[in-house]
């Protein structure tokens, strides 16, 4: 019996070592870019690497809000973000519910097109649209054009979600009387709860992290958070310190999301979320 | 009436109130129309006005005239856009074969039981989520020729400095490392979904007759998580032909045009040389290509989980 026990316990320990291995790389990448910004330019040219250096640059980040107007650029995304995805709640899971409810395959087919469709072959049309509406310049163009990515991924999820949930409770409230609005507001909302979390948080993260649509679409004041670390890239002398920084800052929020809602994040991605855009 | 909470029984009574109660038949279209005004309005109407301006020869700031097709003439004879095709294949097929299966080795080694599991899955899964930007930005600085990590790293086990993204032979599969490094966490994901629903009996029986583990994997295992490889590579397929971020960020499609995806010449030939027309007839070209590929791919996964019944 006792030698099963330990066969059994280095083996745990064997398998925890090879995914050790196995994530490394990932473990390696964010260690170094924590490293890569918080050192001084001396210390990110020498040769061999340093990993942990003597002095500890955290002037880096206070550069990267001093000198490039991150504290904008960050309210930017935050608004762009919040209202694209807020926007897309209020118009996508009343959709998902009817979508799931009507059986409409058709409706539900054109939604996984616009899923699989390059972000970019939405931004000549828009683009030339909202040049025609003299909106460039304001947050506007960037705020609707995110709805492209994230309407898709809230719908989907949420018809994925409302042909889960049982129907015998709406019906019971509709013989009550109850208007097809009560019945959605009061009785199927209620357990959609767990679905509306994941199409939020994945509808966050796809527009956060959306970079093609800012390129064309954000002018010097209306930049969101991706955009302005590549134009750190490519309008400065390169400093790898502050750079690394930046990068840091711009995804740190969305990490940190994904540290706390990981059952949520498996859960949609593994529904068949394509990342959209 | 002041926010109403209205319970099943309270529902009764109001319908009591109006007269006998009668079944309303539910009707959900108004749950969909505001999400099909927006859809018509930023996808669809996107779609149609792409498919008019690739018959119009249009560069921005000149005169707008019909061209019938000319535009998609143009692009049959275009080498760039051919060889962007060509890098688009290569890209996609390599950015579908590395995360496949290192994403199958992962999700057996996660399936397992050990220590902080949970914690290191979700380690795993974190450049999935990271802003492919900033992942970029790092991802070059760990390139560089010189001064990056990487040719250091390659030093200490005796292998000589690399190029990486800066040479035009190893551009694209540096670029693929890192699309790997970001997407092997979704096949493993999809396929730790597949290993949660095989049985255990087939695997008892297979070591009564002595099977060693790459025969229990070959013929127990990869059978059972076909259909959920098909599905990770249907997903992964989409998602690398469609990649910009990466590229964009860290080679704008060089050096030259070694790593211009037909992603990447077509927001150059719109949003470099404002040939709109042209980029248009790209874009739909583009759009056919992903559509076609997807229903190759789901043809090719109904026959799968077809065979797959058949031998059951």
């Amino acid at each position: 019996m006792i030698p099963k026990m330990t066969h059994r316990m280095w083996n745990r320990l064997g398998l925890f070592f090879v995914a050790l291995v196995m994530i490394s790389p990932v473990i390696l990448f964010f260690v170094w870019m924590i490293s890569l910004s918080l050192k001084y330019e001396i210390d990110n040219g020498a040769y061999p690497p340093i990993l942990i250096p003597e002095n500890i640059a955290w002037s880096n980040y206070a550069k990267v809000f001093e000198e490039n107007n991150f504290l904008l650029y960050f309210w930017n995304s935050i608004l762009v973000t919040g209202a694209a995805t807020i926007l897309a709640l209020v118009i996508g899971v009343p959709a998902g519910y009817g979508i799931a409810r009507l059986k409409a395959e058709k409706a539900a087919m054109v939604i996984m097109i616009a899923r699989m469709t390059p972000g970019l072959s939405f931004l000549i049309p828009l683009f030339l649209l909202f040049q025609w509406m003299n909106l460039l310049g304001t947050l506007w163009p960037q705020i609707i054009i995110h709805l492209v990515v994230t309407v898709p991924i809230v719908v989907w999820i949420m018809i994925g979600y409302f042909e889960t949930t049982p129907k015998e409770l709406e019906e019971a409230a509709s013989i009550d009387g109850a208007t097809s609005w009560q019945v959605f507001r009061l009785v199927a909302l209620p357990i959609a709860k767990p679905g509306i979390v994941v199409a939020f948080i994945l509808a966050v993260i796809f527009s956060w992290n959306n970079f093609v649509f800012g390129i064309v679409l954000a002018s010097r004041e209306t930049r969101t958070l991706p955009v302005a670390v590549y134009n750190m890239l490519s309008f400065e002398q390169v400093s790898w310190g502050p750079l690394a920084a930046a990068a840091l800052i711009v995804t740190l929020p969305v990490l940190v999301l994904t540290m706390f809602a990981q059952k949520q994040i498996v859960a949609g991605l593994t529904a068949g979320a394509v990342k959209g855009g | 009436m002041a926010s109403v909470t209205i319970e099943p029984t309270a529902a009764r009574d109001l319908a009591a109130k109006g007269g006998k109660p009668q079944r309303l038949a539910p009707n959900y279209w108004p749950f969909v129309v505001p999400a099909l005004v927006v859809i018509g309005a930023v996808i669809v109407f996107p779609w149609v006005f792409t498919l008019w301006m690739s018959v119009n020869s249009w560069t921005l700031g000149q005169e707008q005239t019909f061209a019938g097709l000319d535009n998609y003439i143009r692009l049959a004879g275009d080498m760039r856009f051919w060889e962007s095709m060509w890098h688009t294949l290569v890209y996609t097929a390599l950015s579908v074969i590395a995360p496949l299966i290192l994403g199958t080795l992962a999700a057996l080694i996660f399936d397992g039981e050990f220590p902080l599991r949970g914690f290191l899955r979700g380690v795993f899964v974190m450049p999935m989520m990271a802003t492919p930007v900033a992942i970029a930005l790092v991802w070059t600085m760990m390139f560089h020729p010189q001064l990056g990590v990487l040719n250091y790293l390659l030093s200490l086990v005796g292998i000589g400095a690399q190029e990486w993204i800066y040479n035009q032979s190893t551009v694209i599969p540096a670029l693929v490392l890192v699309e790997t490094w970001q997407w092997t966490p979704l096949i493993m994901l999809i396929v730790l979904g597949g290993l949660a629903a095989v049985p255990r009996e087939p695997y008892e029986s297979a070591e009564i007759d002595g099977a060693n583990a790459w025969q229990k994997f070959r013929y127990l295992t990869l059978p059972m998580i076909a259909p959920f490889l098909m599905i990770g590579v249907i997903i992964r397929s989409i998602d690398a032909v469609k990649s910009f971020d990466i590229i964009y960020a860290m080679t704008q499609g060089g050096p030259g045009t070694a790593s211009e995806t037909i992603n990447i010449y077509l927001y150059n030939t719109a949003f470099s040389y404002y040939d709109i027309g042209y980029g248009s007839a790209m874009a739909v070209v583009f759009f056919f290509v992903i559509i076609a590929l997807s229903f190759v791919l789901m043809m090719v996964r109904a026959r799968t989980n077809w065979s797959d019944m058949e031998e059951r």
